[in-house]
């Protein structure tokens, strides 16, 4: 475990194991896939030696069903995987979420479609944010753009997770994973008592009523009023939103893009405001509960948008919705298989400017 | 953007390109900068060349990925075909002439600077040291860092199994900057 404040230079698959460990975790239930690699590598070496549990599984569904169990149990628990092996891990989630179990997934993406490569690509945003499972859910989607963020936001998935009773997801991609940066630690949370009774989870009934967790409600009238239950737990968690304004105040036009591609987009708006262009840059953070409304505060004070990505346009739908009543979008999207520089970002920013170049 | 320093290091799996830029990395941070390190990782690591982007910075950084770099070390001449074109106009490029024949440096466009890192390496008894002598250089031309900061470092990335090979290091470091000290 960490020191308080003490700072290390450490990769962002690191740091988010670092802050799950840090966050009180006390099961990993994983897969090998690059670019996440170095997430179960470390948790391997660390949980077992803090007397908690790592356990590789014999396949991506079965660590997300293992999460699944250990969810029911109410202790923190998590699994990771990079996007071929998310998707395989979205019936457990779909699960997870009709059951109202508290369970981290972090996907560290890479290029797509099907095994694609393994470099960064934001490919998953749908499946992340839509629910990329059947049936009708959300769970909530951390996108963080630093490494110190990787180490914040999944300490938050896991107060979430429980907050909300619901799976979260960190998504990042190999960029993230793969960079180094100064890491600020915080406190080491102590795990959760696994006898503890948090009032629904499962620890051996001894002399209470017995529980059942499940997601079949076939009574009539169950299921209606389970999922018009999730939907108001949905949107009550618009209040935990998070976003990075960057220079918006003045801005002509917003630049509206997550995790790395904001960063990187970042340096962009700062070469061309040197040149007096006036670039702004909003960085969603949450991308479920998406940051509408501060989208639509923009929207009505006369901001034109631009929205950034790094796949074929996805986040840029959700863009469109929130600030559908005052104005639109514009998209570019950089093709997962380059990685892009901030010189891409140039000319799709002055286009949207209307300079003509 | 004060302050604002990126390199790539670059060159043969095995030069130890991506210790150095670790090092930097390391000393950036210990010097209260904000840094960046990104490695290319990947089927490239094995064999081929190997090389790492450093972004040093008193501001955050934006993107860690950098397209025109503002300094290149080119451990070999591969490195120095694939990143010296791109490097910027006016930008320093530390060239292992050990390995690499100074005529293909860009001297119109760059601040190019021979170092005969290998050679150097060599009279400190260890050729393997060439990345320290190449990183001392690059410290001494650049001021990223102050260079007492960088040799600190070595304690941070060289593991405690190779302690003993610091103060040797610390030489080839210091016999860097020498070369290149004006």
């Amino acid at each position: 475990m960490s020191t308080t404040g003490e700072r290390v230079l450490i990769k962002g698959n690191e740091a988010i194991c670092r802050g799950a460990v840090d966050a009180g975790c006390q099961c990993f239930f994983g897969y090998p896939i690059t670019p996440q690699n170095d997430i179960p590598e470390y948790m391997s070496k660390v949980l077992p030696s803090l007397g908690r549990a790592f356990v590789q599984a014999e396949s991506e569904v079965a660590a997300a069903n293992m999460l699944l169990g250990a969810a029911a149990c109410g202790v923190r628990a998590m699994t990771s995987s990079s996007s071929p092996g998310i998707s395989l891990k979205q019936e457990a989630i779909s699960y997870m979420a009709g059951t109202e179990l508290p369970a981290v997934i972090v996907n560290i993406s890479r290029g797509g479609p099907g095994l694609g490569d393994i470099g960064p690509s934001q490919g998953d945003y749908f499946q992340a944010v839509k629910g990329g499972g059947h049936g009708d859910y959300r769970q909530l989607v951390l996108a963080p753009g630093t490494v110190q963020e990787a180490y914040d936001l999944i300490r938050k998935a896991f107060d979430l997770a429980f907050a909300y009773r619901n799976p979260v997801m960190v998504l990042g991609d190999a960029i993230i994973g793969q960079m180094m940066e100064p890491v600020t630690l915080g406190s080491a949370t102590t795990p959760t008592n696994v006898d503890q009774d948090l009032g629904w989870n499962l620890q051996g009934k001894g002399q209470r009523h017995p529980r059942l967790l499940k997601s079949l409600h076939l009574t009539d009238g169950a299921l209606a009023g389970h999922n018009i239950r999730l939907r108001d737990k949905y949107e009550s968690m618009e209040r935990d939103v998070l976003f990075d304004n960057f220079l918006v105040d003045d801005a002509e036009l917003i630049v509206v893009a997550f995790g790395s591609i904001g960063r990187i987009a970042k340096s962009t708006i700062r070469a061309l405001r040197a040149s007096g262009k006036k670039v702004g840059l909003h960085r969603p953070i949450s991308l479920f509960p998406f940051p509408s409304q501060e989208l639509d505060r923009l929207a009505a004070s006369g901001k034109r948008f631009l929205t950034i990505e790094h796949n074929l346009g996805q986040m840029v739908e959700d863009v469109r919705l929130a600030i559908r009543k005052h104005a639109d979008s514009d998209f570019y999207g950089h093709l997962p298989g380059n990685l892009p520089t901030p010189e891409d970002f140039e000319q799709p920013i002055l286009a949207a400017l209307g300079v003509r170049t | 953007m004060s302050g604002y320093q990126d390199v790539i290091v670059a060159g043969f799996g095995g030069q130890g390109v991506m210790l150095i830029g670790t090092l930097l990395a390391y000393a950036a941070m210990e010097d209260g900068q904000n840094v960046t390190y990104l490695p290319v990782y990947g089927p490239e690591m094995r064999g081929g060349t190997a090389n790492c982007t450093v972004v040093v910075s008193r501001e955050d950084i934006g993107s860690p990925i950098i397209r025109l770099p503002k300094s290149l070390i080119a451990m070999n001449r591969p490195s120095l075909d694939k990143f010296q074109p791109r490097v910027k106009d006016g930008g320093t490029v530390v060239i292992n002439s050990s390995l690499v024949d100074m005529d293909l440096a860009d001297n119109d466009r760059l601040r190019t600077v021979g170092v005969p890192a290998n050679e150097i390496a060599d009279s400190l008894g260890n050729t393997k040291m060439a990345n320290m002598v190449a990183i001392g250089a690059y410290v001494q031309l650049t001021s990223v860092v102050p260079l007492e900061v960088i040799k600190a470092s070595l304690r941070k990335v060289i593991s405690p199994n190779y302690a003993k090979m610091i103060p040797a290091n610390e030489k080839a470091i210091h016999a860097g900057a020498d070369a290149v000290r004006g």
